[in-house]
């Protein structure tokens, strides 16, 4: 018990005095998972208004579909990228196994699933609420998923930050094709795992302290933008 | 006649062939053939379920007949601006500005973008709405939501306008101020076929009345006549329910 008050002093000690190397990781992670949530919003966001407006054969089936990516593994997306990107994979003579690439490139397919299925929904659902408008109006299928997505912008952003949510605080994913190399790709969940198992608390616990109040931050940021949002535009 | 030989074919009249629709088993329209014609404002009344939404939704291509046609005179082709327009029970706009709103239908009109804000402003002007031009479209009230409509399908110029109950729910100052501005699209050349469920509106509006009744056309009369004289007891006893002081 009084290993553990010991160990949260010393976190709060680290976090208070901005300590170099917590920075690093911190920043490193930061940098890694918003890279990857503006990827796969890039992605995301297009993909499910397309599919939110069109229909064809199988429809049903691609919305299945999307909807089981989001409960994607994380160890197997990192399985998958790191068989990708291994030597003797397809993708290997880029070099950049190892690397925060890597863990970009396995966030984004982790993240870009939830992010297409959930703004899909949004949009399907004032879809049938436009629908007649637009097309009374002569809008194209594309045409109104743009328009819906900028509608629907105030939901995207809470949708866009449980992506962001998602990818700053995986750990199976970016281990496996980031190697958890001290200061290249060392971000705070694998900091954690790692510290954790070598007893060393205090960075570990400084991390964990990071990493709730970042998605904290977050969300309080998304509830208020959509609130006021609301108020303003209804 | 040079003029009417330079200006674009009109795309009335609108004619129906023997148009059914149907949804499962249920024929909502049941073989309706009729001609609308360029004029007079035709207003279509009728029982709840008669079918009155669907026939006008049909006629605007928002929904697909199960059998028979709908053959407009020159027809809009696909991907060209939309020369019809159509004013919903319940307006539905976007999340920005008014002024966007209507700028926004003009865009799709293919109307370029320096006319586009000035059209915008006098469609604004004209329902009496551009002191509200830069505040979001959907915090307006109701009343103020479907001038807004109005407003868009105004600065749209259709040939056709179709309207599905504009002032229901509305209050009565609310609903003389649409009906202004219907009547002004009309002077201005606009053909109307609307759809109310107030008759002294379709009184007033009206110069030919479409009675539906069981997915059917069951009456065309001018308006006066068929206030005074409805020809089927269906008509008669539907002018009866719906006017019960007059009995």
């Amino acid at each position: 018990m009084n290993d553990i008050s010991h160990a949260a002093m010393q976190a709060l000690q680290l976090v208070g005095g901005a300590d170099p190397k917590l920075l690093d990781i911190v920043l490193l992670s930061l940098r890694i998972s918003i890279t990857a949530v503006v990827i796969a919003s890039l992605i995301g966001l297009p993909l499910g208004a397309a599919i939110a407006v069109t229909r064809f054969p199988g429809h049903h089936a691609v919305v299945v579909v999307l909807n089981a990516l989001m409960g994607l593994p994380p160890v197997v997306v990192g399985l998958a990228v790191y068989l990708l990107l291994s030597r003797a994979g397809p993708l290997g003579p880029l070099g950049i196994l190892f690397t925060p690439t890597a863990m970009v490139i396995a966030q984004s397919i982790l993240i870009a699933p939830i992010i297409a299925a959930l703004s899909r929904q949004v949009i399907e659902d004032a879809w049938s609420e436009y629908r007649d408008q637009l097309r009374s109006l002569g809008e194209r299928p594309l045409g109104a998923a743009l328009t819906l997505l900028w509608d629907v912008r105030f939901s995207l952003v809470t949708i866009v930050l449980a992506g962001f949510g998602r990818a700053a605080a995986e750990v199976g994913a970016v281990i496996i094709v980031g190697g958890n190399i001290d200061g290249v790709t060392r971000v705070m969940t694998t900091t954690i795992a790692l510290e954790t198992s070598k007893g060393d608390l205090p960075l570990a616990l400084g991390l964990g302290l990071v990493l709730i109040t970042i998605v904290l931050v977050l969300n309080a940021a998304a509830y208020l933008v959509k609130e006021t949002a609301e108020r303003r535009f209804g | 006649m040079t003029a009417a030989m330079r200006a674009p074919l009109s795309i009335l009249p609108l004619r129906l062939d023997d148009v059914v629709f149907a949804a499962g088993e249920r024929r909502i329209i049941d073989r309706v053939s009729l001609t609308l014609d360029a004029g007079p404002r035709t207003v279509i009344v009728g029982p709840n379920g008669a079918g009155k939404s669907v026939l006008i939704r049909l006629c605007h291509g928002l929904l697909q007949p199960t059998s028979g046609r709908i053959v407009w005179n020159s027809p809009e082709l696909p991907g060209e601006p939309r020369r019809q327009a159509m004013v919903f029970q319940r307006p539905v706009l976007l999340r920005r500005s008014a002024l966007a709103n209507v700028a926004y239908a003009l865009k799709l009109a293919g109307v370029s973008r320096v006319e586009r804000e000035a059209r915008s402003h006098t469609a604004l002007r004209r329902v009496g709405l551009d002191h509200l031009a830069d505040s979001p479209a959907r915090v307006l009230s109701g009343g103020e939501q479907q001038r807004l409509a109005l407003a868009r399908v105004w600065a749209l110029r259709p040939e056709v306008l179709f309207l599905d109950e504009p002032t229901a729910n509305l209050d009565p100052g609310a609903v003389l101020e649409i009906e202004r501005v219907i009547e002004a699209m009309h002077e201005a050349g606009t053909k109307i076929v609307m759809i109310t469920h107030n008759l002294g509106q379709a009184h007033r509006l009206g110069d030919e009345i479409l009675f539906i009744y069981q997915g059917r056309v069951l009456e065309r009369a001018p308006a006066d006549q068929f206030f005074k004289r409805p020809q089927s007891a269906e008509a008669a006893r539907f002018l009866e329910g719906e006017l019960p002081w007059q009995t």
